[in-house]
């Protein structure tokens, strides 16, 4: 395992750092029944932590108590004093009454120069966008200045809440990489909310699976091959998990930083035998 | 030069205009055209009030439309009942009960049309004062609150994730509509307030990259049609405030008219 670390050292992986934010048995309470219970959530600097679970099952919830956008009925969150958190909301339409150029966008809440925002901007890959409308951005587009603007903020923790929406099977996995590659950059913690597992990207340190509560979280092969996780998704979901990780460690036969691993990719997505030890790479992965 | 109604008549209008084309872009934007309608409507309670009470009419209607506004906040937060639902309850409850009171004073001759319609030509010099006064107060207000406001009009939860206190905004927000509501009774009366508001700032939609200059351009096409709605008034003695709604209403149609079009026939006529 060490010498797997050592060698896993190229791909840079930041250790998790101090703890941003934590919750301890959080509960919201709406309308007579519990939206979450007994949530114990923490992200730290540098840590990707992944939200996935059924639709209805307290993601948006938790991220909302996690923002102070709702308020919590059991439990508690601390922010670790200073936090400055980035935000990208799940739904966000802006009416056609509302003349708003991208660059505008970008300022609503923070004071920026232009030079910064066209930085915030080339760092999500849009920087071409600052003068457009923003009803005439596409999906993806939206995202990119979305996340860009929370970026612009400077921030120590970065929420997103279902980052990929209206964005093809590429794209999603093009996206991803660049949100990790910003967690390279700038060593913040970042939250991510998914709807499943298959595109939780490979760099996820920590995968939660929420159904109201915890029902199961760690490394995402782990989390992909937990009894609770396959009861939810169904056995398709864990096909489609290795599937995805035959990709990544194509990628990386291919640069010749772990050429050994490429076969034991095969091996997992043809037999589900192979699931544990792939885990257990993970888990190598993100112990760095 | 105040001692000629049809001076004051005019820069009573303009002032009006010029707040309520800013104000107004809030309330296209936040969609709340209706809940600007039921703080009107109220003003008509408020009107039996100042002559029970024997008070100016500005201060009861502020009192009273921002009365329905707390009682609106209030009710919102019950969800049993849609919020649009509340307002048509609350707007035709509040001007029924204010038609209710004034007929029960049988001892008063109130021109109800002036109140309902509008009735420029009865504005004095007090009134003008008000209006540029209460209208400056207003713009200077919404002026300190502009990026706030803005941002928490674009989208409430990423504004709220951000630090910005949405509450206080949306309060002073209803306080300045219900200020406008209790300046521009006099011009075009309680029932069309919301048309002097929401027409304009559509207009301006058309015209502007950002939002402040929608604003600006509201201003100045909510001048235009007060302008073009006195001058109809006058010229064919038709009521004021009706006027001014029709004059809006003609430069928002205008502005409809496929401008961009011709620019590029124009520009390519000239290449």
């Amino acid at each position: 395992m060490t010498i797997q670390t050592a060698h896993m050292g190229a791909s840079p992986m930041p250790t998790p750092g101090a703890k941003l934010v934590t919750t301890h048995d959080l509960g919201v309470y709406r309308s007579g029944r519990w939206l979450i219970e007994h949530v114990d959530l923490s992200v730290s600097q540098g840590e990707i932590v992944t939200l996935i679970g059924p639709n209805g099952g307290g993601k948006t919830t938790l991220v909302k108590a996690v923002l102070g956008l709702e308020t919590h009925d059991a439990g508690s969150i601390d922010h670790a004093p200073g936090t400055r958190i980035g935000y990208v909301p799940q739904k966000f339409h802006l009416d056609w009454t509302m003349p708003l150029t991208v660059s505008r966008l970008m300022t609503l809440t923070v004071r920026a120069s232009r030079a910064k925002v066209l930085a915030a901007l080339e760092e999500t890959g849009v920087a071409q966008l600052a003068g457009s409308a923003v009803q005439f951005l596409s999906g993806g587009e939206m995202q990119r200045v979305l996340i860009a603007r929370a970026l612009l903020r400077e921030p120590d923790l970065l929420v997103l809440d279902e980052p990929v929406q209206g964005v093809d099977f590429t794209g999603e996995i093009v996206l991803y990489e660049m949100i990790s590659g910003i967690r390279r950059a700038r060593g913040c913690g970042i939250l991510l909310v998914s709807h499943d597992l298959h595109v939780v990207m490979r760099e996820a340190n920590r995968v939660v699976c929420l159904n109201r509560h915890v029902c199961c979280s760690g490394v995402p092969q782990a989390v992909a091959s937990s009894p609770e996780y396959q009861r939810l998704f169904g056995p398709r979901a864990v096909e489609a998990v290795s599937v995805y990780h035959h990709h990544h460690d194509h990628t990386h036969a291919l640069d010749g930083s772990c050429p050994g691993d490429h076969a034991c990719g095969h091996n997992h997505y043809h037999e589900h035998a192979g699931e544990r030890a792939s885990a257990n790479d993970e888990k190598a992965l993100s112990d760095v | 030069m105040f001692d000629d109604f049809l001076v004051r008549a005019f820069l009573a209008g303009i002032g009006v205009a010029l707040v309520a084309g800013p104000l107004g872009c809030f309330i296209v934007w936040r969609r709340m055209a209706y809940f600007g309608d039921t703080m009107a409507h109220a003003g008509l309670l408020g009107i039996a009030l100042s002559f029970l009470l024997d008070v100016d009419a500005t201060f009861t209607v502020l009192a009273v439309s921002l009365a329905i506004a707390l009682i609106l906040l209030a009710l919102q937060r019950q969800r049993a009942i849609p919020a649009d639902t509340l307002l048509g309850i609350l707007s035709h409850s509040a001007l029924s009960i204010g038609l209710v009171t004034v007929a029960f004073m049988a001892w008063l001759r109130i021109d109800l049309m002036g109140y309902l319609f509008g009735d420029i030509l009865a504005v004095g010099r007090f009134d003008l004062a008000v209006i540029w006064g209460g209208g400056a107060l207003v713009l200077a207000v919404l002026a300190c609150i502009w990026r706030p406001l803005l941002a928490a009009t674009v989208n409430e939860n990423l504004a709220r994730a951000e630090g910005v206190p949405v509450a206080v905004y949306k309060f002073v927000l209803m306080l300045l509509v219900a200020a406008v509501v209790a300046i521009a009774m006099k011009i075009v009366g309680i029932l069309l307030i919301t048309s002097l508001l929401v027409i304009p700032a559509a207009a301006a939609r058309r015209f502007a990259s950002t939002p402040e200059s929608m604003a600006v351009f509201a201003a100045l096409i909510g001048v235009l049609a007060v302008v073009g709605g006195l001058g109809l008034s006058m010229e064919a003695d038709t009521p004021s405030g009706p006027s001014v709604v029709v004059a809006a209403l003609v430069l928002f149609l205008l502005s409809l008219l496929p401008f961009g079009k011709l620019r590029r026939d124009v520009r390519h006529a000239g290449s």
